[in-house]
């Protein structure tokens, strides 16, 4: 950098002096020639210093920008001859030969050819004969815009030539310091590039991001259109992302990172990041809206309900209830129509006052923005970005909009907030009810949210809660429900820390699934969402019909309640009753013995689905216990029962009688060593025999026909 | 931290005081405090060492001052022990006292509880007997202490009732002091699971089935036979025309004949047990004496029958004096004529093998290279019925417990087991083979039977099951041709082409010779056991483990493609053509092509 500061000054004082040397007359005589020689000379040994001081006597490439007459062995330049080069003189060889004779006949003859002429070629141009190619023209002539030749005008050409040395020079040495520069910079991208460290880059990357972040925004303000076109570049980013596999964790690096996931917290969170980069990328944004448009803008929003199958990799667990989605689905066509004619009302009775047809692209910035915040919200989740943003917004402050603009932003941002501090979100006072009810997520992904069991929303305050959360996430396109929050808790804002340490303290969840909620509704909740009532009261009703009859959250949340507390571990009583006091009917250990004897259960670790409300977790089943467990039923067993029944049956002696141990162990054929068996005999089988005669073998259920077998005799005795 | 704590478990153990001497060599011993009060050491918790011996002449030097019942009566569980208190213990009952001596029978039971009162053993007494034993607290009154004060002292003593364990008389059931409760006796399935987990891991670890092998022939075994009445002769037949007759407990060769020239076919004994006949290449069937021949004299053949073809095979009778040969035709000998009885055909194919019905005597089985089965009653002078199966079958053997089964060992690696009731359906395709199966003998329970395959491995197949549950190999074992079951139903013979025949146990893992009582009710209740718990996958997977020479197991993994490719083909066939125009044929009845009468 010093170095280049240095040889720029040099530069400058080189050039001074070549002024002063320099008569004012800019017609170029010899002996002016000759000192603008002695000070390219000057100059040129003074750039030979410069490059002497750096290290490395690299030897540049000459370049010709403009006319000078020293020549160089190393870049021939036919400058100085002056003399005009034919291409017969190129032809011709040094010493003339009869051979190229001919060659040299043909091409003169060629030369005297004259090509053919189109017929409309010239008169045309030159000859105009209607008065519109007159006065076109006339108003040709009148710049003396080149007809024939479309090289330079004379404008550009008197400019030319009345472009002077100084003014030459100075061209040449803003042309030098570009290259210069250019060298500096290229120099620099290749060190830059070389450096290995991924964190460099990460910030890098990130900077770039919000340097580019902020031109838009300024683009958007200075001119929207341009905005829109990155808008839909953005789009189109978009698009190929989701064409693309990229960031789907299916990639080598990210199959090598998933098996090492189980092991590796830096792998899960890489595998994480991954995914949330490509929901990011996937993510869509609100096109800005015309009219007929905002409805599609909104079913996109809606769209967002349903979780992408391409993407929604760990979403799949436990999706949403079909049902559920379908109807939500369906239900906001007829809802979007009816948004417009009230949304419209509202923005009206806000006061802005302002006419319709500026409405509506403030409406459209309105939308942006808040495209652009969703986004921005997005992709700086984990870090701070509150000081950030309120700076661009202070920027623009003329128009009643853009105060609407920036109110709007406050808003969102704080929305932000509330959404990154969602775990530890506090049932507070009234400020905010909307946020109280919001429920904590276990994972900072959005679409868990949605994710949440649509039963919920049987109660009535869940479904508050469902919509709450609909609303964090989609972040609806409600300029008027802000702006009242915004009234609302005007104080709110500047006390920003003392809120998020209100929000701290845990939610109970059991008393936010049971509890009734605060009928705030009439104050909070803007006409969309009464909109959005009405289609779930819709959709409540289908629900309501379906589960007609069964509490199903209440079962739910007592069999949850249950299940804890038979997996809490018991407290032993050891008291022996009469055991060092009177015992007897009625009577009972005293208080002090028992509290003596009593042995604490020790606290167990946190159960697993603590944090949440709509989720068993059993704790107690082992998966390595799997392996040693049927999980086909056996051949001959016909039901489950049947087998279990068996297998719970103890044969041994340690809970049998040696009479019944002997008999359920005895084999099915028992045969004594060292004696022959014989054949059977039909007296050994037949009611015919007394006695048998051998009693080797000692068969204990003889092997019986099975009906199948008898019936095929049947068959064949009829044959 | 440990759950439930440590002194929760039993408070029996807790409320003992710290164990006495053993009967180790030097063991501390902690004089009671309820004892001598003449060591000031002692008292103060100081323990000195001494010999059992010692310990013992302690205490015949002490009269038991402290741990003798006062008086009878205030020991009211003390029952018929009472009276003996006042005897001083002898000195080999003292010793035994630590053992428990609750288990020896013939002691007076009065001098036992006696016994159990010293303080010594009071500790391990307590632990061992558990609740059997009931605590008697007892006031002794300590007046002949030298310092004359009467202290009174709560004594913990052992009695027992005997007529809780007592018998009457000696023909009465033991009485066993067992509590069956099963509140006492937790987690059945998991600890019968464990046992017949190792029961099954010991199975494999000793199933060692080789016993020995027999050498001697000096070509390859062509046949085997059983003595009817003796288990440990065996006799075989070898591919030189040789006769060899084998003890199997000495495991050697007893008796070697030439008896033919070429090839020994067929060798069967008579079931009397006093003589045997052999067929060979050379068109004679000859019997011979069981007995060798006298000192000096020649190796004789009791008859010689000439005959016009050669016989491949011959089996006698089970009751008569009858036998059958095969070659051309299947021929029914009287013993006492050179020409046979009748003469039976059905086609013109040589017949391999010829076998008569152990039960239902007058039924022969014999089967032919044309491809058939054929049965044949002896009383009629036509053949009963034929099957027709799709290769040949090489050898049949009737089920010595049911009449009417007989498998047969058939050359497309499989065996087919028939009812001859009904033969256009076999009962059980028996598949595991990797090529010819050679030979079949059943068990003589009936319960199993083995085969013998050109694969160089015999395998043994439940009847009722399609798979075999195991395959014996080694090495050295090449093709075998014969195999037989021996009448003990413990072992099998096979003869192979290398020369040797091999005695194998029919259960690998079975311990062979007298098995005390208890050693049998354990290995019925671990056989058991496996068997309750055979479909759990682990003792699934260690039981059918099983070793197989290279050769086999890659013919298995082809055999397993090729029967799947035939599988999907036949599948794709019944997908893309009308429904109902092919028939789905069940793998039983595939292979059998016809059966006539």
């Amino acid at each position: 950098m010093t170095a280049n500061r240095l040889a720029e000054s040099l530069l400058a004082l080189s050039q001074q002096e070549e002024l002063a040397d320099l008569p004012k007359d800019y017609l170029l005589s010899e002996s002016e020639d000759e000192g603008d020689n002695d000070g390219e000379r000057k100059h040129q040994k003074l750039l030979e210093a410069i490059s002497s001081l750096d290290g490395k006597n690299r030897r540049k490439l000459a370049e010709r920008s403009e006319a000078s007459l020293k020549v160089s062995e190393f870049n021939v330049s036919s400058e100085g001859s002056g003399e005009k080069l034919v291409l017969a003189d190129l032809l011709e060889p040094v010493k003339t030969s009869s051979s190229l004779a001919t060659v040299k006949k043909q091409l003169s003859r060629v030369k005297s050819k004259k090509t053919v002429e189109l017929p409309l070629n010239k008169e045309e141009i030159e000859r105009a004969r209607t008065p519109l190619e007159q006065e076109i023209f006339n108003l040709l002539h009148k710049n003396k815009q080149p007809v024939t030749d479309p090289l330079l005008t004379p404008v550009e050409k008197a400019s030319l030539r009345a472009m002077s040395l100084e003014e030459a020079k100075m061209r040449r040495a803003e042309l030098q310091r570009a290259r210069a520069l250019q060298s500096y910079y290229e120099a620099k991208a290749r060190r830059e590039k070389k450096i290995k460290s991924k964190k460099y880059h990460k910030v890098v990357k990130k900077g770039k991001a919000k340097k580019a972040l902020k031109e838009f925004e300024q683009l958007r303000k200075v001119n929207p259109a341009a905005a829109l076109e990155e808008l839909e570049k953005i789009e189109k980013a978009r698009m190929m992302e989701r064409m693309s596999l990229k960031h789907q964790n299916s990639g080598k690096w990210a199959k090598s990172k998933a098996i090492m996931a189980k092991y590796d917290l830096e792998a899960r969170q890489a595998m994480q990041e991954q995914l949330s980069k490509n929901k990011e990328l996937t993510q869509k944004l609100q096109v800005a809206s015309e009219s007929e448009e905002e409805e599609g803008g909104t079913e996109d929003v809606e769209e967002l309900l349903v979780p992408d199958v391409v993407n929604e990799v760990q979403m799949n667990a436990d999706g949403p209830n079909p049902w559920m989605l379908r109807s939500c689905t369906s239900d906001t066509k007829e809802a979007a129509t009816q948004e417009d004619p009230e949304q419209l009302p509202e923005l009206e009775a806000h006061g802005v006052s302002e006419s319709e047809g500026e409405e509506r692209p403030m409406a459209e910035e309105e939308i942006l923005l808040r495209e652009f915040e969703e986004r921005r919200s997005l992709r700086k989740r984990s870090e701070l970005s509150q000081d950030a943003e309120p700076a661009g917004s202070q920027e623009t402050i003329d128009s009643g909009s853009q105060e609407v603009l920036s109110e709007l932003r406050v808003l969102s941002q704080k929305l932000k907030e509330n959404h990154q501090s969602r775990k530890q979100k506090a049932s507070s006072e009234g400020t905010i009810p909307q946020v109280q009810r919001e429920e904590p997520a276990p994972e900072e992904e959005e679409p868990l949210l949605l994710q949440r069991p649509e039963r919920v929303q049987t109660l009535e305050e869940l479904e508050e809660l469902g919509k709450e959360e609909c609303f964090q996430n989609k972040e609806l396109p409600r300029p008027v429900l802000e702006e009242q929050q915004s009234e609302r808790t005007p104080n709110n804002r500047p006390d920003a820390p003392k809120e998020k340490k209100k929000k701290e303290q845990m939610i109970d969840l059991q008393n936010l699934l049971t509890t009734q909620s605060p009928s705030v509704k009439s104050l909070a909740v803007p006409t969309i969402e009464e909109l959005e009532d009405e289609e779930e009261r819709n959709h409540r009703q289908m629900i309501k019909e379906a589960f007609a009859g069964d509490d199903v959250i209440r079962d739910f949340l007592k069999e949850k309640r249950e299940a804890v507390e038979a997996s809490k571990p018991k407290d032993v009583d050891l008291t022996l009753p009469g055991w060092g006091e009177w015992g007897g009917v009625g009577l009972k250990p005293s208080a002090k013995k028992r509290r003596r004897f009593l042995i604490k259960a020790p606290e167990g670790p946190p159960r697993k689905d603590k944090n949440l409300p709509n989720v068993i977790i059993n704790e107690k089943r082992n998966i390595h216990a799997a392996a040693h467990q049927v999980q086909v039923l056996p051949y001959p067993f016909t039901h489950h029962w049947q087998f279990e029944r068996t297998i719970q049956t103890p044969i041994g002696s340690t809970w049998n009688t040696q009479r019944a141990f002997q008999k359920l162990t005895t084999p099915k054929v028992v045969t004594k060593p060292g004696h022959i068996i014989n054949p059977i005999k039909a007296e050994d089988v037949g009611y015919r025999s007394s006695s048998r005669s051998d009693l080797s073998v000692i068969q204990r259920n003889p092997k019986r026909i099975t009906t199948r077998h008898k019936k095929q005799l049947k068959k064949c005795s009829v044959d | 931290m440990q759950w439930p704590p440590p002194w929760r478990r039993s408070p029996l153990v807790s409320a003992t005081p710290p164990p006495g001497p053993t009967t180790g060599l030097l063991c501390p011993r902690r004089v009671s405090e309820a004892g001598d009060s003449s060591t000031e050491g002692a008292r103060t918790g100081h323990s000195h060492y001494v010999t059992p011996a010692e310990s013992a002449m302690e205490r015949r030097s002490q009269p038991f001052p402290s741990l003798r019942p006062a008086s009878p009566t205030n020991a009211p569980a003390h029952g018929r022990g009472s009276d003996c208190t006042a005897k001083e213990p002898p000195l080999a009952n003292v010793c035994r006292q630590n053992y428990g001596a609750a288990q020896d029978p013939v002691e007076p039971a009065g001098r036992r509880s006696a016994s159990h009162v010293t303080g010594s053993s009071l500790g391990k007494a307590e632990v061992a007997c558990g609740r059997r034993w009931r605590w008697a607290e007892l006031v002794a009154n300590s007046s002949w202490s030298p310092a004359g004060r009467a202290t009174e002292m709560k004594v913990k003593m052992l009695s027992r009732n005997p007529d809780n364990y007592v018998r009457e008389t000696k023909l009465d059931l033991q009485r066993v002091p067992r509590n069956y409760d099963p509140a006492l006796h937790p987690f059945e399935v998991p600890r019968e699971y464990v046992r017949a987990l190792n029961a099954t891991k010991l199975e494999r670890v000793f199933a060692k089935p080789f016993l020995a092998s027999l050498d001697g022939h000096r070509d390859g075994v062509n046949c085997l036979a059983k003595h009817p009445e003796n288990l440990a002769t065996v006799l075989s037949g070898a591919c030189d025309g040789e006769v060899r007759i084998w003890n199997l407990t000495q495991r050697n060769c007893i008796r070697t004949i030439q008896a033919h020239e070429g090839f020994v076919r067929g060798i069967c004994t008579r079931f009397c047990g006093t003589s045997f006949f052999t067929v060979g290449d050379d068109k004679t069937v000859k019997q011979w004496k069981m007995d060798g021949p006298g000192c000096g004299d020649e190796e004789e053949p009791l008859h010689t029958i000439l005959g016009k073809t050669v016989y491949t095979g011959i089996d006698h009778h089970w009751k008569e004096a009858v036998f059958a040969t095969c070659g051309q035709q299947v021929d029914i000998w009287d013993e006492q004529r050179t020409n046979p009885i009748c003469s039976m055909t059905w086609g013109f194919d040589s017949i391999s093998s010829v076998k008569f019905n152990p039960i239902e005597t007058f039924l022969l089985g014999s089967c032919a290279s044309d491809r058939n089965i054929v049965l044949y009653d002896m009383r009629q002078a036509t053949p009963l019925k034929k099957v027709i199966l799709d290769m040949r079958t090489n050898t049949i053997c009737w089920n010595p417990m049911e009449a009417f089964i007989f498998t047969a060992a058939n050359e497309d690696y499989n065996l087919y087991t028939f009812d001859m009731r009904a033969l256009d359906t076999p009962v059980m395709v028996h598949m595991d083979h990797v090529s010819a199966v050679l030979d079949v003998d059943y068990s003589p329970t009936g319960k199993e039977f083995v085969s013998a395959s050109f694969d160089k491995s015999i395998r043994i197949f439940p009847v009722d099951k399609s798979r075999s549950r195991e395959v014996y190999h080694t090495k050295r074992m090449q093709h075998v041709i014969c195999v037989k079951w021996t009448s003990d139903s413990k072992y099998i013979m096979c003869g192979s082409d290398e020369m040797n025949i091999r005695l194998w146990k029919a259960n690998a893992s079975e311990k062979l010779g007298v098995l005390t009582s208890r050693e049998k009710a354990a290995k019925d209740y671990n056989q058991k056991l496996k068997e309750k718990f055979q479909h759990y996958p682990h003792i699934k997977r260690i039981a059918r483990h099983r070793h197989l020479p290279k050769s086999i197991y890659s013919q298995i993994q082809e055999q397993r493609i090729m029967k799947e490719a035939r599988r999907r083909k036949e599948v794709n066939r019944i997908k893309h053509s009308k429904p109902g125009s092919v028939p789905i044929v069940s793998e039983k009845k595939k292979h059998v092509v016809a059966v006539v009468k």
